[in-house]
């Protein structure tokens, strides 16, 4: 009999049995079924269905992920005055879950015309998508797009283009390594991972400044070998809303190229950052427009609120047309035995909105507003914690951007605020402000401030 | 270093001077892996010395195309009026165009009514959607689903279920091996090897009488190591489209059970082989009421036309609840690192359809006239051929076999000749889409494939 694979000794089916019939059959049948000395036969004739024992039985149970386990954990809460401050989805000020307007035209756009038919997309997925992610991230009149230098598919949403990516470079890159910020978005590490990566870290957030260790980043990739695949936020850094400056970023990518290291975008928040689209792509554009190669992970699961439709793209520029060509041919064969090709619902939707001008710009000021709403939170809250008097410097929750304040605070003080207080957030300490409003913030000022000074 | 501003929009003629200018100032060892700017002046001195660090991926091969889904590309490319796409196996109505079902444009305009949001789904998927397929595939009232004995996830359709299946094999059972027919779906082979888990071929189609190998399959079963995966077509074999009879399952089942094998499914076509979804069923639950533990991968793609949504699930019967709950488990945490979720579109108009008694039956009625158009379509070709082929040759087994597909027994020289000559796209092991195919074109085909079979080698 196959049986899993499982550290620790195999259990021999006979033994396996006897330690199920201890522990289902209630306690009266159970003496008896000892005094009888029942064979694993007269068991098997008892229970039917267990005809056998299961090839899985060694098999552990799988603790929740760490980030939408808090979202299951939270939905487990009674309290009326819960909150949830894990997953980064965006809330209305209502606290409710928001489609834009403009996702909803699209979408009705889309169902009601009658040739609309749902063929396989080809492994690449929906051209017209892949070209329009294209000039949003990289910028209508990127040199890199204009010379045919980029390789885009459509994948699923931010996660399925890390993973698309991370394959194709460790079946075509010579370097196996990828560099990852301290900290960054719990998943990366175990996408890369079963990419066939090896995964190292740089520095990146200092706890003293609650910002960026500019010094302790330089030196980590200074002493990167050289090649080795870096992996950079683009905006927004998940999950502690520290991003470089400018200046900084120009520091990064004139050490990078100098040492050939490549890097490997991951852009979630386009235009969620700062409301901008083209601020927030800056720090890629810098990179792209010094010539070199790069990849970049786009979602439009935030900015378009297309979560649950797993919508996004993978970029690989290239140094010349024709390694885009074959970079393309490559990227299908990773992707043809993981899922064949892409769902089309959200891509659709995507390619409606940014071919529209109006559309377009409509869709640009509903994302301003999700963002001006969250910027706005920050304010509060930092004004709400400076009016309780709450010890500590709290001025980086309004110099953090993007949806995620790294708060601070530790693992103990999240527990006792989960406790205490029903606020849900994962241990790292960081919150959603998109989970946020003017009337929670006073309920989460009062679970910080009561956090802070009660634990250390 | 160079004062060169790098804006965000700099047109393309001073980006390449500004990209010479960056790499001039760099180290000799840095050129390796960085773009150099090629000025008018400089070309062929720098093409020839810098034709290697253009790029990274300068190694990189042109991969060949999709052997099945790159039919369809070169079908496109054809500009011949006569040609005929028998590539991909994605039912075309009598006039050979896409098809929505009626039902499922119904779903859509409901769930634009009900406006719900677009949150992500949980790992595993959208709940409703991974009861209505537990039951559609077991029955509602099997024990297995009763018991809470099922394992499903909503996954990304039968590809992304099996490459999740393929992963989990992967991690616990690293010492086995997947018995996968000769032939099988191209595919099959790419998602074991990307997962890293062996396989071998069991016999299965019988070139001699167009049928299966029941012998050398049974041996071939039994030959292999206790406790293999065994991945069976649970109806309407790909790409052959000959299934083994119930008696024949039933011989199957006894020796993969003696050999403690576990049967894998994969189920691409339930209610699309004979029109009836419990029938198509009929192999699985054999399976499943034998009591043995069974993987399922399921697809929504065929039977109700959803192949761009992606929807489908992967289903593990287990012994017991606390089982099912513990492999579940660990199937999640290998589909967070792939892609997080899935998509929700798919699975919401399967959970509205299944979930809705009326719609419900309109699926099975439209459902019951695809398959019944293709059984036509068969009717018409064998007719065709029997009419018009003056060399006795017994083209029966286009009868016989079931599904979208016909295995037409020619070879690749006679396909590529089906192509070449005839403009009909198909694959090139002599697989037909039948569900591509009209009342209108049988006699052209007819005429192509006999030709092909008689007068090519």
């Amino acid at each position: 009999m196959p049986s899993a694979n499982v550290r620790g000794a195999q259990p021999s089916a006979e033994r396996r049995l006897s330690t199920l019939v201890r522990h289902l059959l209630p306690s009266s049948a159970r003496t008896a079924a000892a005094a009888t000395t029942t064979s694993a036969a007269d068991f098997l004739e008892a229970f039917p269905t267990m005809a056998s024992s299961s090839v899985f039985a060694g098999l552990a149970q799988a603790p929740e992920d760490p980030i939408l386990g808090v979202t299951v954990a939270y939905n487990k809460d009674p309290s009326p005055v819960k909150l949830n401050l894990g997953v980064g989805a965006y809330r209305t000020e209502e606290g409710k879950p928001l489609v834009l307007n403009v996702v909803r035209r699209a979408e009705q756009m889309l169902i009601n015309n009658p040739s609309r038919v749902k063929e396989y997309l080809p492994i690449t997925g929906l051209a017209e998508f892949n070209k329009l992610s294209a000039k949003l991230i990289f910028g209508a009149d990127s040199p890199a797009i204009q010379e045919n230098r980029v390789a885009t598919v459509q994948c699923l949403s931010g996660t399925g283009s890390l993973r698309v990516g991370g394959e194709f470079l460790a079946r075509h890159y010579h370097e196996r390594t990828i560099y990852i910020p301290l900290p960054t978005w719990g998943n990366h590490p175990k996408v890369f991972t079963l990419a066939g990566l090896t995964v190292r870290s740089y520095r990146y957030y200092d706890p003293a400044t609650r910002g960026l260790d500019f010094q302790g980043l330089l030196e980590d990739l200074s002493s990167a070998p050289s090649g080795a695949i870096v992996l950079l936020h683009a905006c927004a850094h998940n999950p502690t809303g520290v991003d470089p400056t400018l200046d900084q970023w120009e520091q990064i990518r004139q050490l990078m190229r100098s040492k050939s290291l490549l890097p490997f975008f991951d852009s979630a928040y386009q235009g969620f950052a700062t409301g901008s689209l083209d601020k927030d792509a800056q720090s890629v554009r810098m990179f792209v427009a010094d010539g070199g190669e790069l990849l970049m992970a786009q979602s439009y699961a935030k900015n378009m609120g297309l979560y649950g439709e797993r919508v996004g793209a993978l970029s690989i520029v290239c140094g010349s047309a024709d390694v885009a060509v074959r970079v393309e041919s490559q990227l299908k064969l990773v992707i043809r035995p993981m899922y064949s090709n892409p769902p089309i619902h959200g891509a659709s939707i995507v390619a409606t909105i940014l071919k529209d001008s109006n559309m377009f710009n409509e869709w640009t000021v509903e994302l301003k507003g999700m963002a001006d709403r969250i910027i706005s939170m920050r304010q509060q809250l930092f004004d709400a914690l400076k009016t309780r008097g709450t010890p500590g410097d709290w001025s980086h929750i309004i110099k953090q951007i993007g949806m995620f304040t790294f708060t601070g605070l530790n693992s103990d003080q999240v527990a006792f605020m989960r406790q205490e207080y029903h606020i849900y957030m994962t241990s790292d300490g960081r919150i959603s402000m998109a989970g946020l409003s003017t009337r929670t913030i006073p309920h989460l000022a009062d679970a910080i401030h009561a956090a802070v000074t009660k634990l250390k | 270093m160079a004062s060169a501003a790098f804006t965000v929009s700099s047109p393309a003629a001073s980006a390449v001077a500004a990209r010479s200018k960056v790499l001039r100032g760099g180290k000799g060892e840095a050129r390796t892996g960085c773009r150099v700017g090629i000025t008018r002046k400089n070309f062929s001195r720098v093409m020839m010395a810098v034709a290697v660090d253009i790029s990274r991926f300068e190694g990189v091969p042109m991969a060949p195309p999709d052997p099945i889904l790159g039919v369809s590309e070169a079908f496109r490319a054809d500009k011949n009026d006569l040609k005929l796409n028998l590539g991909v196996g994605a039912y075309r109505t009598e006039e050979l165009q896409p098809y929505v079902l009626n039902v499922v444009k119904k779903a859509e305009n409901l769930m634009l009514e009900k406006g719900e949001n677009k949150e992500y789904l949980p790992i595993e998927g959208l709940a409703a959607f991974n009861k209505a397929t537990a039951e559609l595939l077991f029955g509602a009232d099997n024990p297995v689903i009763k018991q809470g004995r099922v394992a499903t996830l909503q996954s990304l359709s039968g590809t992304g279920s099996l490459r999740l299946a393929a992963a989990f094999i992967q991690r616990y059972f690293p010492e086995a091996k997947v018995l996968i027919s000769s032939p099988t779906w191209g595919n099959h082979k790419n998602i074991f090897n990307d997962a890293r888990v062996p396989w071998s071929e069991y016999r299965y189609y019988d070139p001699k009488t167009v049928g299966l190998d029941f012998e050398g399959m049974i041996a071939d079963i039994q030959a292999a190591p206790d406790g293999s995966f065994v991945l069976l077509h649970g109806c309407a074999h790909n790409p052959t489209g000959i299934d083994p009879t119930p008696e024949q399952w039933e011989k199957i089942a006894d020796v993969i059970q003696e050999k403690k094998h576990m049967p894998f499914f994969d189920v691409a076509y339930q209610g699309f082989a004979s029109g009836s979804l419990d029938e198509d069923a009929s192999s699985v639950r054999l399976f499943v009421e034998r009591g043995l533990e069974v993987f399922v991968a399921q697809s929504y793609s065929k039977n109700l036309g959803l192949y761009a949504e992606r929807i489908g699930a992967i289903n593990v019967v287990c012994s017991a609840p606390e089982v099912a709950n513990r492999v579940k488990s660990q199937l999640k945490r290998l589909a967070r690192p792939m892609y997080s979720n899935p998509p929700i579109h798919g699975a919401r108009i399967v959970a509205n359809v299944v979930g809705d008694p009326a719609m419900f039956g309109e699926w099975k009625q439209e459902m019951e006239e695809m398959a019944g158009r293709i059984k036509n379509v068969r009717q018409k070709l064998y007719d065709s051929l029997s009419a018009k082929d003056k060399s006795g040759k017994d083209w029966s087994f286009i009868l016989r076999q079931i599904g979208m597909f016909s295995y037409t027994g020619l070879n690749k020289t006679q396909s590529d000749n089906m192509t070449d000559k005839w403009h009909i796209y198909m694959t090139k092991d002599g697989r037909i889409s039948l569900a591509g195919l009209s009342l209108a074109k049988c006699e052209y085909l007819a005429d192509a494939i006999i030709d092909s079979f008689h007068n090519v080698s």
